[in-house]
């Protein structure tokens, strides 16, 4: 072979490898780094600096050899991103080896951002029509990696031409290129369209399978354009045995059938089929998805519909029994989807689900927590609890445990209280939860305490002796770390006891217990409840004693003297309130000793009562007549301005009202809970004014800002962000005295444990009281035909034997307002959730523009069968 | 899809990456670093699956070394551990009872075999035979190109 070269060209290929013998070969690069972990990074860099010798050489092998270095360097997290032009020099080679090396180079580090891609246009559409099969390969692996728009549009038609090579080997790979095509340019979906269809229908299966692979992710973004083509997934689907096409084509179906319920009909056979038959976990789990799905998108007219849920639910029984973890954390994932429309065959699980809990995983944990709280009924809401809590004190771990507390919440409040029979048990489950140490959650109990005692009127009287308990126990709240908000519920203890003290079992000595607590070290909105409630209960006091005279002086002139000290408090509305009370009490006595003191006068400070508002009552005010919300109040200021002005009062606003804690508290506010209940609206909050005016002057600035993206739901989320952050600015004043929140054994600690064995026996007694007189009414028919029926039959008898409390639901509204109406902005929330950017957006595109008549004619005859297994079913680990 | 896999040590040291996704740098580096971090925070008997942001991040340890998917929301966690297995047999299959120091050392061999068992975050070829008699035919190419060129040096008395 060298006879019949040059001598010249001899010499330069043996140049070319000698290069290579003395150059520092990959693995010499590797056993370096390893041999130098102390100064590794010095290591590279003199490693980096022979490479940039290297590539300045003109020796391809050499440059290669770099290359290959190089990408080796990027993984270790080096930017190699300067050699980009030395890799196109590599990947345009004509030597396969270099070749190989160059386009895995430029998978690993060019990206759809990287200039030089414009260069290698020509060199990929060589390499990808290249005569060896194994190049065009390389290429298309690469290009698959770093395709960007501009490729995508010059290259379309190129590896179009690729989905007809003799070659499966090439076809498979131009097919499943061709998503990346779509997803880079969208507009060659249409036109390449038909070709990816007859791929469906292509002899080899390994090409078919690229087709199903492409057509299921397209078909996510818009399944409309791929219904035609069911005919063809179901035949496949019948007759494939391969599993990994099986299960895409299952998951393909599991997108079109809420579009055609009548495909859903035809699938639900074959799939419970598959559901009996199959031993491949993988599969099993995508049919019962998909049979899921279906039987969602078909609510009625099928006869088996019951079974096909019931087989689902045993076979997720069966995976979440397993050993497997894996098996047991998809198990509750599938069951939480049939709990969303068939709650009554989850309910039945109860057991397992619990069972869960104990789980050492806690991701398998939280997914057991999130179905049962789509589980609770009335009968089983105090048990849940209880195991709930009983399971709180076990587990470790303050994230998960708070995970538990907001979840205790959330199903007990779950549709205005619906599943509670018992709110002194309630009550008395939240005066336990505050025990909880570290909880990031005070500030949740805390309005879960007011907001029951604000509905339902019949537990106030309980509730307020409770939380003069929690009042007399204050000073366990003062404790040093700020990690913890459970003093968030004094607040609510003092508003409850300060609003419905009539219900105090000794108010005076509740009374003193306020007086003598360290008030000035709780956070500023806290004081300022408790100095307005002082007042309260004086008065009530003062009103109760019949006027007695001696007793009104005595208590006033007590208050007076222990109140002095709260006027040093740090915050300033806080020692505001303080001051205001001060005076009007010193008045009070004043008058008193003169023997002008009429109560009333100050017992109409507190006149009327005050009721939830419901939480679209701002929204229902009715704009009054003459009022132009999109009229200027003054002349616009000029833009630049503006702008330096919003962003300075937004800088100013959180450093003077927004607490420390501030994400803290915003994320355990209602705004952000997910739970539906409406937040009481009657403590310190802006007020109607106040909020317009912020409104205006956002809108304004919106108005102003070009860059403004309009969206409704803004506004509005802000304002409730705010209005949460302000009743509870301030915590920095957090005191730091030491000690553990320890609370004494005088708080009733098993209190929720008596109420709930009680309550266990009154249900006991009403049910058979109920059984003997339906057992003497209609003996005919105590003769069902299975025990499963009875007990069914009581199951949806049994609501009537639990005790009905009064609750307050809804709010207050402005007057000649219904409920309902302007939903639409409530679903915003969700919508907005989903604009996220998402890639594939693009590539919803609708067909039907222009229809593709192709698709609905049967499919050609000269169908070959679909060939058999090609491969065996994967295990399953 | 597949939007990448990555290979680390115990020690959270980076083996493999292959993205199936555009993403530059930094945001390559960022993700990897957060993604180790979860994972190897991870107890022995938890499930395989973790969700990450918007992803579903599917990995199983084999011996010292963690094989880690980030798949999309509709994807099935079930077959992304089966592809996880696949592609360690096959790995198994090539070097011959694998380590980790084959793939330290043959680093670029084993992002061939990736090339072949899977493109652009799909699953390509299911088959373990025909994938490996892709890579091993590539690999006779390679020999003979450097046959050649050793041919050419023996010419010349130096080999």
């Amino acid at each position: 072979m060298a006879m019949s070269t040059t001598m010249d060209q001899v010499v330069k290929r043996a140049k070319d490898s000698f290069g290579q013998m003395f150059d520092k070969s990959l693995h010499d690069l590797v056993r370096g780094i390893r041999n130098h972990k102390d100064n590794e990074a010095k290591y590279i860099n003199e490693a980096i600096d022979e490479i940039k010798q290297e590539l300045k050489q003109d020796n391809i092998s050499m440059k290669a050899n770099a290359v290959n270095k190089l990408t080796y360097l990027q993984m270790l997290g080096y930017d190699i991103s300067w050699s980009a032009f030395n890799i196109i020099e590599v990947m345009s080679s004509n030597k396969f080896t270099f070749k190989r090396i160059g386009y895995l180079a430029a998978s690993q580090c060019f990206h759809e951002g990287t200039d030089v891609l414009m260069l290698t246009t020509n060199m990929i559409r060589k390499d990808l029509s290249s005569s060896s099969m194994y190049e065009s390969a390389v290429a298309m692996s690469g290009l698959s990696c770093f395709i960007n728009a501009d490729l995508a549009r010059d290259l379309a038609n190129d590896i179009m031409t690729l989905m007809t090579s003799t070659k499966p080997y090439i076809r498979k790979r131009a097919v499943l290129l061709l998503y990346k095509v779509f997803l880079n340019n969208p507009d060659a979906l249409k036109p390449a369209f038909p070709r990816l269809k007859e791929k469906l229908e292509d002899p080899d299966p390994g090409v078919q399978a690229a087709a199903v692979n492409v057509i299921c992710e397209l078909a996510r973004r818009n399944p409309k354009n791929y219904l035609a083509l069911a005919p063809i997934f179901f035949r496949l689907m019948t007759t494939s045995t391969n599993n990994w096409v099986l299960i895409k084509i299952i998951k393909l179906f599991g997108a079109l059938t809420p579009l055609e319920p009548r495909l859903g009909k035809k699938l639900i056979e074959p799939l419970t089929n598959l559901i009996h038959s199959t031993s491949a976990m993988s599969l099993l789990y995508e049919c019962i998805n998909t049979v899921v799905a279906v039987l969602v998108s078909i609510s009625s007219g099928l006869p088996n519909h019951n079974a096909s849920i019931q087989l689902c639910v045993q076979k997720l029984r069966i995976l979440i029994e397993d050993s497997d973890q894996n098996l047991k954390y998809l198990g509750l994932l599938a069951m939480s989807k049939i709990l969303q429309t068939h709650p009554k065959s989850v309910q039945a699980h109860n057991d397992l689900i619990m069972q869960c809990l104990d789980d050492k995983d806690e991701s398998i944990r939280l997914r057991a927590l999130d179905l049962l709280s789509g589980m609770v009924s009335k009968k089983n809401l105090m048990d849940i609890v209880r195991k709930l809590m009983i399971h709180m004190d076990k587990s470790e771990g303050s994230h998960y445990r708070d995970e538990l507390l907001s979840k205790i919440i959330e199903i007990c409040s779950q549709s205005d209280y619906q599943h509670i029979t018992n709110f002194e048990w309630y009550i008395s489950i939240l005066v336990e939860l505050t025990r909880l140490e570290g909880t990031k959650h005070g500030n949740l109990i805390a309005r879960q305490m007011l907001d029951v005692a604000v509905r339902v009127e019949s537990i106030r009287p309980f509730a307020c002796n409770q939380m003069a308990i929690l009042l007399a126990n204050a000073h366990v709240f003062i404790i040093g770390s700020s990690s913890t908000t459970v003093a968030e519920v004094l607040y609510a203890a003092a508003w409850i006891c300060g609003e419905f003290c009539s219900y105090l079992k000794e108010p005076q000595k509740t009374l003193e217990s306020i007086l003598n607590t360290k008030i000035i070290l709780f956070p500023g909105h806290i004081q300022s409840v408790y100095y307005q409630n002082i007042l309260k209960i004086i008065t009530y006091l003062i009103q109760s004693s019949d006027n007695d005279e001696i007793l009104a002086k005595q208590l006033v002139a007590m208050t007076i003297d222990k109140m002095s000290i709260f006027l040093s408090s740090g915050d300033v509305e806080a020692q505001e309130r303080a001051s205001i009370t001060l005076h009007i009490l010193k008045t009070v006595l004043k008058l008193i000793e003169k023997s002008e003191f009429n109560v009333n006068e100050l017992s109409a400070l507190f006149d009327g009562v005050l009721n939830p508002v419901a939480a679209k009552a701002q929204r229902k005010v009715a704009i009054p007549n003459g009022l132009d919300l999109d009229a200027w109040i003054n002349d616009p200021p000029s833009e630049s301005e503006d702008e330096s002005v919003t962003t300075d009062s937004r800088h100013d606003n959180s450093g003077f009202f927004y607490g420390k804690h501030e994400e803290n508290y915003s994320s355990n506010s209602y705004s952000n809970e997910t739970s539906n209940y409406q937040q009481p609206r009657n403590y310190v909050e802006p007020t109607t004014d106040e909020l317009e005016k912020q409104r205006e002057s956002r809108k304004q600035s919106e108005n102003m800002n070009p860059f403004y993206l309009k969206d409704s739901k803004k506004t509005k989320l802000t304002q409730k962000h705010e209005t949460s952050i302000d009743h509870s600015n301030g915590n920095e004043s957090m005191p730091s005295t030491p000690g553990k929140g320890a609370i004494p054994a005088n708080l009733q600690i098993s209190l929720s444990d008596q109420l709930y064995r009680q309550s266990k026996i009154d249900e006991e007694n009403r049910r058979l009281k109920k059984k003997s007189k339906s057992d003497g009414g209609s003996s005919k028919k105590g003769k069902k035909s299975s025990k499963k029926s009875d007990i069914a039959a009581i199951d949806e008898n049994e609501d009537d034997i639990y005790p009905t409390v009064q609750v307050t639901r809804g709010g207050e509204l402005p007057e000649g307002v219904t409920e309902s109406g302007h939903e639409d902005n409530d679903d915003d929330i969700g919508s907005r959730k989903n604009k996220k950017y998402d890639p594939h957006r693009a590539l919803n595109i609708d067909f039907n523009e222009k229809p593709i008549q192709a698709t609905y004619t049967p499919p050609p005859s000269q169908l070959k069968e679909p060939s058999k297994k090609l491969v065996e079913t994967p295990p399953v680990s | 899809m597949i939007q990448f896999i990555l290979l680390f040590s115990r020690q959270g040291k980076l083996r493999l990456q292959k993205w199936y996704t555009s993403q530059t740098d930094k945001s390559k580096k960022k993700i990897t670093r957060e993604i180790i971090a979860a994972v190897l925070s991870r107890k022995p008997k938890m499930s395989s699956f973790l969700e990450w942001k918007d992803l579903k991040v599917v990995y199983k340890r084999y011996a010292s070394l963690y094989f880690c998917c980030a798949i999309e929301q509709d994807d099935n966690e079930l077959l992304t551990l089966e592809t996880i297995h696949r592609y360690v047999e096959l790995l198994d299959k090539y070097f011959g009872s694998v380590c980790e120091l084959d793939i330290i050392f043959n680093f670029e061999k084993a992002y061939f075999i990736f090339d072949e068992f899977i493109l652009g975050g799909e699953v390509q070829e299911t088959s373990k035979k025909s994938v490996l008699k892709a890579v091993n035919d590539q690999d006779v190419i390679q020999e003979e190109e450097l046959e050649e060129k050793r041919s050419v040096l023996e010419d010349l008395g130096l080999a």
